[in-house]
């Protein structure tokens, strides 16, 4: 087994921080490498350095691969290696068939004439090795998220990949989808191409991975070899955040109060498509201090269900009863839903959740200028003061509640969200996917928050695709399938597979 | 993690570290500064003349009137390519109100703002309700009232206006105190104005401190308002050596603080930012996005008809090429005093300088004597380099 890659010493600096500390990186020809971390601990910025898009020269420390010392000046240099990076964000023109994504900036063609023929059979042959059945002029933005990153490996194939870099590849994917994708890297990897995969999602690590680097705070602690040893996940988490963590769902008394939340006879249609009912009759209630659970597969129709009742925000024809604390309550616009005493944590923060370039304190009023403003003029005093009572409370690590929220990592952008949806001051929360590209310290402190939220009475709704997380936060979950609710369990009698088979046997 | 600790650096209260976070409003005052200080000297001393600060005014209010406007509109993430033809065309309704119909001109200035309005709903409706793009519907609609200034005029200039309607733009506030000159009125506003702008800051600087969110090193503070305090009652002293206050100055005056209250300090002004910055995160947060732009647009409405009416008084006529291309300049003018154009970033007092400046440059190179060829391009080549400024200055804060 040789060598393919070694990142030696790697120190890259920013203004002011140090984003890599010396970090080494060694990576066997024909493995599966993970890179995990915690947000913010600089496996991004080791793979930018190691693709080119920090060049040569703005970062310390060698690179070797395959042998020689390699100076990229940008990502064609790397690309030209067979080095490609696959994004969390996919880098994908929407509107352009599968085809042209495929060989954009790459294309098959002679004297800048396109070879159309060439094109579409070699893109079948594309498709074919990565298991995607799908004609090659379909728009990319026709396919769900799953299908997409299927056509981003698709396109590094075709550029004779050697060392494949995906960054979150499942961060987005249903566990269906998780699982076709892993298995295809397996694939991948008896073909002799070598990965590195930078994951969150420990049991995928563990299902793949020959080898896992562990960088913590822009240093390397740890590389750890699955070959030779069984790696808990409990000792990566350990290394990832450098203490014990004993448990990892918080404990909390258990008990349900009064009904609290009603929904009766829900139904949604499609807001493009009128025939297309997206929510078939759902019914479900919500007691104090309960957190229900809503499991279910990517596309069952938990977030629609969530933004219908959220003010309408999804859907058309929508039809059905809210009721709070046995009144029927007025959810026609989100104005008048969190007025009734609703709120709802967007499962995307950045695009849906917050305003990227406002600071942390005009973010968590914003749905509650009332409380802060007396006719109309904002008592900014006041609401420095709401502010550093949430940065305090919700421990947002932040030197300031002046800072723009796009300063924050990850955990610290979902904390943001949720202080401003207490501030709110619902009765019931919905929360959808509250712990999504969170690491696992600050996942922990989210669990810490919904428990007490649940403890003051509140009462929660969690939709969440990690199956773990529903089973240990949730004192209840429906699940749902296809815009219906098909199966109930208490938190004693639930277990994944008893969800599963709710959806199998559907 | 790493986010953190850049955060902790910028705010230690050193004063080089935050020159450079704050490069972009200080820049944008000592920019004007220096502008005029460049005419001031190339012009032996004819800028700061009390007759062409005057003139300053007067040339460059409607600009700045309906850059407040324009402020808000990009703020809330969209543009109003209209607002030149519709000042011209209030301005031609005015003059055919007043001088061919005999409407007397306390219900002329009235039912004009309210078409102003009106003009601004129409186009606001289709951009807030219908999610057409701002930039078509306010290309249609600078054609459209193009055009029907054109057919009102029915392509003559019509005028001259009555003295009470002149008033508006070339009026001048009397002298309470009877002084004459130095004008008393003036010098006095001048005064209040200095002193209401350094108590403010003051009691907002020990406001912050309380809180201990105060960054601006004392030095500073102490600078910048002896500055801003400084060029008023400079400002002020050489009008109230000539006629004293223009009416507009003073219209304009009141304006600006208005909209920088609402801007800042109040929670519609705040909705706009949340609106322009997202409007997906602010629907969700139970913000009446379209309400708010439609709104945006039948405010730049109005002050666009306040414009045409302030124009066509200081012209002393309507004619139809009235506020042609003048959307050019209102726009440039928010673009430098440092709104984005993605929407969410821009405040009223850097749009108002930002006109300022535009305003001084033309003033200035029409008194060099410099062509007009050379004063757009060189106008053109300021609006590029302020907007590079932003950006890099962006880029380099990541």
């Amino acid at each position: 087994m040789t060598t393919l890659l070694e990142m030696r010493d790697i120190t890259k600096t920013f203004p002011g921080v140090k984003a890599l500390d010396n970090v080494n990186l060694k990576v066997t020809e024909g493995e599966i490498h993970a890179l995990v971390g915690e947000n913010g601990a600089g496996k991004s910025t080791l793979m930018k350095v190691l693709s080119g898009v920090y060049p040569q020269g703005t970062y310390d420390g060698d690179i070797h691969y395959d042998g020689q010392v390699a100076r990229f000046g940008g990502i064609a240099d790397s690309e030209a290696l067979g080095i490609i990076i696959i994004h969390q964000e996919l880098a994908l023109v929407p509107l352009l068939s599968i085809a042209e994504n495929l060989f954009v900036g790459n294309e098959c063609a002679s004297k800048g004439v396109m070879n159309w023929p060439e094109t579409f059979r070699r893109t079948e042959a594309l498709l074919k090795k990565v298991g995607l059945k799908e004609a090659p002029a379909t728009p990319v933005d026709r396919l769900g998220v799953g299908k997409q990153q299927l056509v981003e490996i698709a396109k590094a194939l075709s550029k004779d990949v050697r060392l494949l870099i995906l960054d979150e590849p499942t961060a987005a994917l249903s566990e269906s989808d998780s699982q076709a994708l892993l298995d295809l890297l397996l694939e991948l990897k008896a073909e002799g191409v070598t990965s590195i995969i930078i994951s969150h999602k420990l049991n995928e690590v563990r299902r793949v991975a020959d080898t896992i680097t562990v960088i913590r705070d822009g240093a390397t602690v740890s590389t750890l070899d699955a070959r030779t040893e069984s790696i808990t996940e409990d000792r990566i988490v350990r290394d990832m955040v450098g203490r014990d963590m004993s448990q990892r769902y918080p404990e909390r008394e258990r008990r349900a109060g009064d009904m609290l939340m009603e929904v009766q006879g829900w139904n949604v249609w499609h807001p493009e498509h009128a025939t297309r009912q997206m929510i078939k009759d759902i019914n479900f209630h919500v007691r104090a201090g309960e957190v229900v659970g809503i499991a279910g597969l990517m596309g069952a129709g938990r977030t629609e269900l969530a933004m219908s009742l959220f003010g309408r925000s999804y859907g058309q024809n929508i039809s059905g009863t809210v009721k709070l604390k046995g009144q029927a309550v007025d959810t026609s616009t989100v104005a008048a839903a969190i007025r009734s005493g609703l709120a709802y944590v967007t499962e995307d923060r950045k695009e849906l959740g917050l305003v990227l370039e406002d600071t942390i304190q005009r973010n968590i009023t914003l749905a509650n200028l009332r409380d802060v403003s007396s006719s109309g003029v904002i008592n900014e005093a006041e609401e420095t003061k709401v502010a550093e009572r949430y940065r305090k409370a919700m421990n947002i690590r932040t030197p300031s509640v002046f800072q723009k929220v796009m300063n924050l990592s990850g955990g610290n952008q979902q904390k943001v969200v949720l202080s401003k949806w207490l501030f709110a001051g619902p009765e019931v929360l919905i929360l959808d996917e509250p712990t999504r590209g969170i690491d696992v310290g600050a996942k922990f402190e989210i669990y810490g928050i919904i428990n007490a939220l649940s403890a003051q009475g509140k009462g929660v709704v969690m939709i969440s695709s990690e199956m773990p997380e529903l089973l240990g936060m949730s004192d209840r979950i429906y699940v749902m399938n296809e815009g219906r609710f098909v199966g109930e369990l208490d938190a004693s009698e639930a277990s994944q597979e008893r969800i599963m088979s709710f959806i199998v046997t559907d | 993690m790493t986010d953190t600790t850049q955060g902790e650096r910028a705010t230690q209260p050193n004063m080089g570290a935050y020159l450079l976070g704050h490069l972009r409003e200080y820049g944008l005052l000592f920019a004007l500064i220096a502008i005029m200080l460049f005419f001031e000297v190339v012009t032996d001393g004819t800028l700061l003349r009390p007759v062409n600060i005057t003139n300053l005014f007067l040339q460059n209010s409607y600009i700045i009137i309906m850059a407040l406007g324009m402020l808000i509109v990009i703020v809330g993430g969209h543009i109003d390519l209209s607002v030149g033809s519709v000042m011209g065309f209030v301005g031609a309704l005015a003059a055919v109100m007043i001088v061919n119909l005999d409407v007397p001109v306390a219900i002329t200035i009235p039912v004009c703002l309210v078409v102003g309005g009106l003009i601004g709903a129409a186009q606001g409706y289709w951009v807030a309700y219908w999610n057409i793009p701002s930039f078509i519907v306010t290309l249609a609609g600078m054609l459209v009232f193009r055009g029907l200034s054109l057919w009102l005029l029915e392509g003559q200039s019509v005028g001259p206006f009555p003295r009470s309607f002149q008033l508006l733009s070339t009026g001048f506030i009397p002298d309470v105190f009877g002084v004459g000159r130095p004008n008393a009125t003036a010098l006095a506003v001048g005064v209040i104005a200095a002193c209401a702008i350094v108590y403010l800051g003051m009691r907002k600087r020990a406001r912050n401190m309380a809180y201990g969110i105060e960054d601006e090193p004392l030095s500073f503070f102490v600078v910048r308002n002896a500055i801003v305090a400084g060029a008023l009652l400079f400002v002020i002293y050489k009008l109230s050596t000539f006629r004293g206050l223009p009416n507009v100055l003073v219209t304009m005056g009141l304006l600006t603080i208005v909209y920088a209250f609402i801007t800042e300090q109040t929670t519609i002004g705040r909705r706009v930012y949340a609106l322009g910055g997202n409007v997906k995160a602010a629907k969700l947060s139970g913000i009446p996005t379209e309400r708010l732009t439609f709104l945006t647009f039948v405010n730049m409405g109005v002050l666009a008809a306040l414009a045409g009416l302030i124009f066509a008084a200081r012209l002393n006529t309507a004619t139809p090429k009235a506020g042609f291309a003048v959307e050019l300049d209102v726009i440039a003018a928010v673009f430098i005093g440092g709104a984005s154009m993605s929407g969410g970033v821009g405040k009223i007092v850097g749009a108002v300088i930002g006109a300022f400046i535009m305003g001084v440059m033309n003033n200035g190179m029409s008194i060099m004597g410099i062509g007009i060829d050379y004063q757009q391009v060189i106008k053109g080549m300021v609006l590029l380099a302020a907007v590079i400024f932003d950006v890099y200055n962006k880029q380099k804060q990541r």
